[in-house]
């Protein structure tokens, strides 16, 4: 068990910026007016984000993301299963990276 | 729009949100390993590796700064890499505001401790199909939480074979993930213009950007575009 004091203190530090930004988005929007504009943004939000996580992965890392996403998306709107489609996608980008 | 007095927060979500988390708990369990194994490389030992994974609980932030983990340890631009890294909280956050801010405060200000990318895009997902139980959110979360403190440690302990997770394409797991659950969101043509500015702005962020800018500003562009057409 060994805890180096300097670590620890960077330890909660981190964990201080982190839950600053996860209780601030809320803090912050929960004092706002909520217009139909502000309420049509947050509603914007989870797809905007999804879509800015994976657009770099899918569409600039290369063709094996390329398809194996294309297989994901595929499978998802078949069967709507989650588990299913990450199964599918981690094992076609196994195999198009062998191909590849 | 959507009725959103009718939050509810209930021991019946929590497991739901559990249960539905599953296979993230599994690949997050696989990607701790990887965690524990670099974080025991770059130095920490096990009860730091744990402490960091308990008290941050962000596989993002924590990759990121074991690059920068080095004697002496530049301790505060590790934690502004932290915060950067986490501004992407700060819009997942605001768009639980509507059902959240009807919760108490240590039910609301409690859950989002727990609040990560994916037990965050799940609950949206199931919001957006009409279900309005937020304690999915924290159940997911502390599954999660159990998964990676856990496995972090068991890397840092036993670990030393699993390195490298794209040769498992464990790397693709959480894409296919967001992607899957991206399908169900579609509302159709509504939703073409923000999902097409925020994979525009993410791509070149992710391009141009260091770091982690590209979310939160593919996240903002996509978003605020949605908000901007439906005004005009």
């Amino acid at each position: 068990m060994r805890l180096d004091p300097l670590t620890i203190i960077t330890i909660l530090l981190m964990a201080v910026a982190t839950y600053a930004t996860r209780a601030g988005g809320l803090w912050l929007a929960s004092r706002l007016e909520l217009s139909g504009r502000v309420e049509a943004w947050l509603d914007y939000i989870p797809g905007a984000i999804l879509v800015s996580i994976v657009a770099p992965v899918v569409l600039a890392s290369g063709l094996a993301e390329a398809l194996a996403a294309l297989a994901v998306v595929l499978v998802a709107s078949r069967t709507g299963s989650l588990p299913v489609a990450m199964v599918t996608g981690v094992c076609a980008v196994l195999v198009l990276r062998t191909l590849a | 729009m959507t009725d959103k007095a009718a939050v509810t927060f209930t021991w019946r979500g929590a497991l739901e949100g559990a249960k539905r988390c599953l296979p993230i708990e599994i690949s997050g369990f696989a990607i701790g390993l990887v965690f524990g194994v670099l974080a025991g490389q770059s130095g920490l030992s096990a009860a730091e590796t744990v402490l960091m994974s308990a008290l941050v609980y962000s596989g993002a932030a924590q990759f990121i700064v074991l690059g920068l983990w080095a004697a002496p340890l530049p301790v505060f631009g590790i934690a502004l890499t932290t915060l950067v890294v986490g501004l992407r909280h700060l819009l997942m956050g605001a768009a639980l505001s509507p059902y959240f801010s009807k919760l108490g405060r240590l039910k609301a200000y409690g859950s989002v401790f727990f609040m990560a990318d994916e037990n965050w895009a799940l609950m949206m997902s199931e919001f957006s199909k009409g279900k309005r139980d937020a304690a999915f959110l924290l159940g997911g979360g502390v599954a999660m939480f159990l998964s990676w403190t856990t496995s972090t440690l068991i890397g840092r302990t036993v670990g030393g074979t699993l390195r490298d997770p794209e040769r498992w394409g464990l790397d693709f797991a959480f894409t296919a993930v967001f992607l899957a659950l991206l399908v169900g969101m579609w509302r159709g043509r509504l939703d073409l213009l923000p999902w097409a500015t925020a994979a525009l702005v993410a791509v070149a962020a992710h391009t141009w950007l260091p770091g982690q800018w590209y979310i939160l500003l593919g996240g903002l562009a996509g978003s605020l575009a949605g908000a901007v057409r439906r005004e005009a």
